[in-house]
Formats: C-alpha cells, sequence, structure tokens
C-alpha cells in the first residue's frame, strides 16, 4: 500500500521535475490520493480534512519544491505529521506512591478489554507487581468465568463476586481487598457497552468515582471504522480516560482509528495489543502506527526484533555469501534458526513493506511444521552435501530421507526451492527487490522458508 | 413494510408453526408479541429515522461532495461510495430523476437499497436438521448473535434446536452458549476447553439426528481471518460437518460488528474462501456507528446481509430491510 500510495503520488507528480515547481493544482491532486489513502484506512473523515489541510500548506512550501523526488518527499512529510499527530513519544502507567494503583478498563462490546486486562496484568506482573483483576463485567454470560481463566494464566488474583452483585460495589469492594492483602496493581475490568447507553455510561461515571483509578484505559478494537470518533468523545466525558489500548493490531486491518481517537480526544495510544497469546501485548509506536496507517509495513518493528536476534557479524558474513554466490544449505539452515527466534513468521511476514497483502495469498501462509521438516532434512546431510546442494542425487536423496523421517520427494522439494531461493536472493543482493507476487511464486507454496526476511 | 422472519428464513417442507401467527397481536402468546412489537417498534424508530433533509436543500456540486461525505462517514468505504455517487449524480444530470430534493433523496434510497440487495436470498434452514454455522472475527458478536437466532427458531417456530459449542478456544465460551441455550430452551453439545471443535459439531449434528431435531447451530471460536492455521481449522470444521451430513452447513453466516471500518471487506472475503459465507449478520447496530461497511461487501463480493443485532435483549435481532437500512444510513 505504501507501496501504492508512494506509486500513485510519484505517478501524480510524475512532470512536475520537467516543469521545474509544485503548482497548487500538483498539491491538491497529491492530497486527493493521500485522502483516499487514509479513508482506506479508516481515518475520521473530519480528521482527514482537516489533516489534508494542514498538509498541503506544508507541502506548498520551499521544501518540497526543490526537492529531487516529489512523491517520495510528500510522503515524508505525510509520515513525519502523521507521527507527529499520533502522539509523539506516548507516555507511561501513573503509578501510585502508596496502595494500590488502580487501573480502570472501559470500552464497547468485544473490543478485547477482559483479554487486554489479563495481557496488561501479565505485562506488570513480569515487571515484579503483585496484580489483582476485579470482575466487574456482571452483564455477558460468563464473563466473569473468562476473567477468572485468563486471571488465573497471566498470574493475577481475581476478586469476583459472581454476577448478581452490583459492578460499582464489586469495584470498591475489590479495592479495599486489593489494599488489604497489600497488591499493587487492581484493574478493574468493566462491561462492554454502547456509549449511547446512558445508564451503563452512568455506571461508568460511578466506578470511576468510587476507585479513583490512576490510570482510566479505554480499550479500541483497531478495525473500528469511522465512528472511532463518536465512541471516544463518549467514554472522554463519562470516563474521562487518559490512555487508549489499540486491539486486534495482529489483524491486517490499517487503523486509522487510532489516529481518529488520538485527534479528537488528544490521549496517546499507550499499548498495542498483537495476538492471541498473553504475551501479545506491547508499548505502542507512534511512528510505526504512522507506517502502517499509510501501509508502509512495520519496518521498524522488524529492524528492531532482528538487532535482538541477529548476530551482526554473522549478518555481515552472510550478506558477502550472497554476493559471491556461496549462499550453502548450512548457511540456510542457521538462517533459518535466526529468523524463527524472532517469532512465528507469518507475524513476521506482515511486517514487511509490500508484503501485507500477501498475507491472504495461500502461498504465503508458513507452516511452522514445515520449517521443522526442512531442518530435520538439512541436518540429515552431510557436511559436504550442506555445501554442494547439487551433488545430493538419488541415493543421496534416499539416505537423507530415511534419515530425517522424510520422503524423497520433500527433499526433492527442498532442494529445488533452495536452488530458486538462491535465485532470488541473488537478485535482491543485486539491488533489483522482485515483485512480491512473483516472488511468492517463486517461492512456492507450503512453508518455504524465508530466511531473507531481515533484508531490505 | 420492514422484511418478516417468514420471509428472510426458507423452513423447507416444515409447516410454520402456530406460533408464529401474524395476527395483530390476538391470541395467548400476546405478552410475548407485545413485547417483541415494543422492542421492535424501538429499534425501529431508532433505524427509520429518515436521511438527514439538509442533504438536498439544493442539488448542486457541493450535493455531492455531501453525500460523498455522508457515505464515507457511514463507513461504506470510497470505492462503493464513489459508484452510488456517480450513478445518482448521472440520472440527475439526465433528467431521469428531477433535480428535486424530495425525488432525488427517494432515488437515493432506492439505489443503496439495491446495492444492499445483491445477492439477497433466505436463510436456508430447509435441511433435516438444518445446519447453521456461525462465524466471525473475535468479539463481533457470534455467540449472542446465535442465542437470539435460537430463541427466536424456537418461541416464535416453534423447532427445536441443539447448539453446538464448537469455539473451544476461548475460556468459558462454552458457559456463554449454555447460558444462551437455557433461555432459549435449545439443547447445548459441548466438549472441554481446548477440545477437538470439528468433533463437537459432528457430534451435535448426529445428536439432532438421533432426536429428529429440526436445526443445528454451530457457534465457532472468533479468529481473526489473518490467523491462516485458524482459517484452515475452520475449512476443517465445515468438511467435518460435510462428511456428518452431506450438504451440510446448509447455511453459513459472519457476524460482522457495525462499527466495522473497511476491514470489514476483508473479513467477508477471507472467510468466505474458508467457509463459504451465504450471508452477514449485522450487530451491534444500536450504537451510533452506521454499519455502511455491509453496503460495500454486498457490492464488492454479492455477500448480503441478512439479519441485524440492534440490542442486548433476546428479542432484539431481526430480519435485514434493505429499504430500512438505506434510510438509516444517512440519518443524522
Amino acid at each position: 500500500m505504501f507501496e501504492q500510495l508512494s506509486d500513485r503520488l510519484q505517478a501524480t507528480l510524475s512532470d512536475v521535475r520537467s516543469r521545474g515547481k509544485l503548482s497548487e493544482g500538483d498539491v491538491d491532486a497529491a492530497m486527493r490520493e493521500i485522502r483516499l489513502a487514509l479513508l482506506e484506512a479508516d481515518v475520521n473523515f473530519k480528521v482527514v480534512k482537516s489533516f489534508t489541510a494542514t498538509l498541503k500548506e506544508r507541502c506548498l512550501g520551499s521544501d518540497v519544491l526543490e526537492s529531487l523526488d516529489p512523491g517520495q518527499q510528500v510522503v515524508k512529510i505525510v509520515d513525519e505529521e502523521l507521527t507527529g499527530l499520533m502522539g509523539g513519544t506516548g507516555r507511561e502507567l501513573a503509578f501510585a506512591s502508596s496502595g494500590p494503583t488502580v487501573i480502570l478498563m472501559a470500552g464497547l462490546q468485544g473490543s478485547g478489554k477482559t483479554t487486554a486486562c489479563a495481557k496488561l496484568a501479565r505485562q506488570l506482573r513480569e515487571s515484579g507487581k503483585d496484580v489483582a483483576l476485579a470482575a466487574c463485567d456482571v452483564y455477558r454470560p460468563a464473563a466473569v468465568d473468562q476473567l477468572v481463566t485468563v486471571g488465573k494464566r497471566a498470574g493475577a488474583h481475581v476478586y469476583e463476586q459472581g454476577t448478581e452483585a452490583d459492578p460499582v460495589e464489586i469495584a470498591a469492594w475489590a479495592l479495599d481487598r486489593a489494599r488489604e492483602e497489600g497488591r499493587d496493581v487492581l484493574i478493574v475490568d468493566t462491561a462492554g457497552r454502547l456509549h449511547v447507553d446512558a445508564e451503563l455510561m452512568d455506571e461508568l461515571a460511578k466506578i470511576r468515582k468510587r476507585t479513583k483509578p490512576h490510570d482510566v484505559l479505554l480499550v479500541v478494537d483497531a478495525m473500528t471504522g469511522q465512528d472511532a470518533v463518536g465512541v471516544a468523545e463518549s467514554f472522554a466525558e463519562a470516563a474521562e480516560f487518559d490512555g487508549v489500548v489499540m486491539t486486534k493490531l495482529d489483524g491486517d486491518a490499517r487503523g486509522g482509528a487510532a489516529l481518529s481517537v488520538k485527534a479528537v480526544t488528544g490521549k496517546p495510544i499507550l499499548f498495542a495489543s498483537t495476538g492471541e497469546k498473553l504475551e501479545a501485548f506491547e508499548r505502542f509506536h507512534p511512528d510505526r502506527m504512522s507506517s502502517r496507517i499509510l501501509g508502509m509495513g512495520d519496518v521498524l518493528s522488524l529492524i528492531e526484533k532482528a538487532e535482538q536476534q541477529v548476530d551482526e557479524r554473522q549478518a555481515e558474513d552472510l550478506q558477502k555469501k550472497l554476493e559471491s554466490d556461496r549462499f550453502t544449505l548450512e548457511d540456510f539452515l542457521q538462517q533459518m534458526r535466526q529468523v524463527r527466534k524472532m517469532g512465528p513468521l507469518s507475524g513476521l511476514i506482515g511486517m514487511l513493506p509490500g508484503m501485507g497483502a500477501m498475507k491472504g495469498l495461500k502461498g504465503a501462509e508458513v507452516d511452522e511444521g514445515e520449517l521443522d521438516r526442512v531442518e530435520a532434512i538439512i541436518l540429515s546431510m552431510t557436511p559436504m552435501e550442506r555445501a554442494n546442494p547439487s551433488i545430493v542425487k538419488g541415493s543421496r536423496r534416499k539416505r537423507i530421507a530415511n534419515g530425517s523421517g522424510t520422503k524423497v520427494q520433500q527433499v526433492s522439494q527442498l532442494l529445488k526451492q533452495f536452488d530458486q531461493m538462491r535465485k532470488v536472493m541473488r537478485q535482491m543482493v543485486s539491488g533489483k527487490m522482485p515483485d512480491p507476487q512473483q516472488l511468492a511464486q517463486q517461492l512456492g507454496s507450503g512453508g518455504s522458508p524465508r530466511p531473507k526476511m531481515r533484508r531490505r | 413494510m420492514a422484511t418478516s422472519w417468514q420471509e428472510i428464513l426458507d423452513l423447507g417442507e416444515r409447516s410454520p408453526a402456530p406460533v408464529a401467527a401474524e395476527s395483530e397481536g390476538e391470541g395467548e402468546s400476546r405478552g410475548v408479541f407485545r413485547r417483541l412489537r415494543e422492542s421492535l417498534s424501538k429499534s425501529r424508530q431508532a433505524l427509520v429515522e429518515e436521511i438527514s433533509a439538509s442533504l438536498f436543500d439544493r442539488i448542486d456540486e457541493e450535493t455531492w461532495e455531501r453525500l460523498e461525505e455522508a457515505l464515507i462517514l457511514a463507513d461504506v468505504g470510497a470505492p462503493t461510495t464513489a459508484e452510488i455517487v456517480e450513478w445518482l449524480e448521472r440520472e440527475v444530470e439526465s433528467g431521469a430523476v428531477p433535480a428535486d430534493g424530495e425525488a432525488v433523496r427517494e432515488r437515493l434510497i432506492e439505489i443503496i437499497a439495491e446495492v444492499a440487495s445483491a445477492g439477497r436470498a433466505p436463510i436456508d434452514l430447509s435441511g433435516e436438521p438444518a445446519v447453521l454455522l456461525m462465524v466471525g472475527v473475535n468479539g463481533t458478536g457470534k455467540t449472542t448473535t446465535i442465542g437470539k437466532v435460537a430463541w427466536h427458531l424456537s418461541k416464535e417456530f416453534g423447532l427445536t434446536v441443539v447448539l453446538a459449542a464448537a469455539d473451544t478456544y476461548r475460556a468459558a465460551a462454552a458457559e456463554q452458549l449454555a447460558e444462551w441455550a437455557e433461555r432459549s430452551g435449545a439443547e447445548l453439545v459441548r466438549t472441554e476447553e481446548g477440545g477437538d471443535p470439528g468433533a463437537v459439531a459432528f457430534d451435535a449434528i448426529a445428536a439432532a439426528r438421533a432426536r429428529g431435531a429440526d436445526v443445528v447451530i454451530v457457534d465457532t471460536a472468533g479468529r481473526l481471518h489473518t490467523q491462516g492455521n485458524l482459517m484452515d481449522e475452520l475449512a476443517k470444521v465445515r468438511r467435518v460437518i460435510g462428511k456428518q451430513m452431506p450438504d451440510a452447513p446448509h447455511e453459513t453466516l459472519i457476524s460482522i460488528d457495525a462499527t466495522t471500518g473497511q476491514n470489514g471487506l476483508r473479513q467477508a472475503k477471507v472467510f468466505s474462501e474458508a467457509a463459504e459465507v451465504d450471508g452477514v449478520v449485522l450487530t451491534k447496530l444500536d450504537g451510533t456507528a452506521k454499519g455502511g461497511i455491509v453496503l460495500a461487501i454486498a457490492n464488492e463480493l454479492g455477500i448480503p446481509v441478512k439479519l441485524i443485532g440492534t440490542g442486548e435483549s433476546l428479542e432484539d435481532l431481526r430480519p435485514f430491510d434493505p429499504q430500512d437500512f438505506a434510510r438509516a444510513l444517512l440519518a443524522e
């Protein structure tokens, strides 16, 4: 999508260089493209309008006129403005100086509050805090059971009184208990509610009054559309929330709601919930969200993950090997292990620019079991075979298949894929990034490993 | 005239049960029906608000911009918005529709209703038993919808319903469904947390056959459409159902949250690829979100909305009506 926006902008502004400067018409045309891209990402229409107005002024400035590549330049400005708008450096949770820190969680039904409560509890537990959860959703059937289960998994105490008690009273009681038992943090889970439901919004305000939370967090689904603005405004009024948790960011929604919420309430987004597992919860990075809204792929997250895991010198070695075409199956095995340390591959693919659209393609799915098989096959080869895959013919293939508990066809397939992959890598090293779709075809389906991912 | 439950359900050979008599509230089940009607009129009131009058005060260049803005704000999305606006503009310019506020407004409603009607068909419950599979992203209201559908089928149509708790992933999902089963008088088939969802569906159909039940509704775990392994699992559940009963599931519905933006289109597309979705249940329409993404889903994928959820109580699930939807879409 970034490629698309960037390409479209370049097409729109292609004749600018021959004319030497951006006319107001050029900028208007560029703004139309940006507007469409933002709407496609579910940024609220009104937010888009004021945003493009600001942007237009900046683009009409001289820095664009003198730039060599107006399309790229405009994208850069958009990215900067978006990042700025989304909250610069963000904010930490506020902790009580004494007694339990109270965190109140609120949001619409189905936005992922209960899961977010458990994830936050787990994260705070990791940093050594003694955490309790208060089960105040007495409306949704089995919501209390759910919190008890996930709370236990997160290593938190769960305070519940079933579904008959009044949520305001449960919250107050839970706070007393947290005090008595000397907990560090009390996270209050509340029922999902519609922002137009006056009675329930009033209840939320009451819970807030009784528990005097240090942080009120609004949980917002990344897939939310235009209505994010109305929702955020209503919750800001009733619950005076301090920050936002964006959920379901592991999907392919572009998450324009993040921008909308920040723009209309001014409240920062603190956390991003990015998966089914309790550990999939991280600090929110405005710059990365900007890239995502623009469809640029989460390059920064990927780089960070890679940096944690990949030895710099190994990486340099690899680069040299690729350039000199001495990349062997042994290197491939090591690469694959490095990449797998970063986490599930399907998650990583989504972070790559231009790969977002590919995720829906069947060929881009990564089967972790298949990767285990690949490892087994390579491990059943002799060092010489790993260094010279071309010598692996009939009888060697049979021996390797036996040794790795696979079939001869699977060994042959791996060798074939490895060969194709080397070709693709040569292209990449020579600076020619192949088209993602073509890449998917070349690499074949069914879990061909992608060690190239850490390169860009 | 709103679409009725009779119109949206294809019950096949089954004769409509006496409780479904549509006579104006006469008879013994009066209490139930009065409540139902009241609830409907409440949500109808919310839904049947008219397209904002100011939209067509004058018909000029700005009219089309305002209309475009209104459709975008309803989450219809840029491509379908552009199509609708162009369509209407063309008709007004050619003189096919008089450039008069009232006429243009009425024509707009017709156009939106027409787009929303793409692929329209009743919910196929003709099988014996009929198997209905419910799919969708986490938190979109699958379990709640199932509870309400079960309630309607059993209380209004006198059908016997079996619920299959094939969401074995989310903590306490089966407990949630059990509560709905009790409220609607349906039977529940379940397994332990982490159990095999396909087996639950398989057993539920077997149970329904053994007891001569009319409908089996299979609840599945919410999943993001980007989780390939979970989508494969869904396809597998579907295959297992087909093994127990060759042409089942007869109807597969996806729940889409009305607050969802453009990602709803991806959801419908990818779920459809894995599970051959026949229709959409548009949930949580009782908020301020308009659910316009279903217009894009109908327009671009040909998957129609069949039911809408308008609130928390059992009665707050209704057949989708394209005309009502068109009117409500651009209400202030």
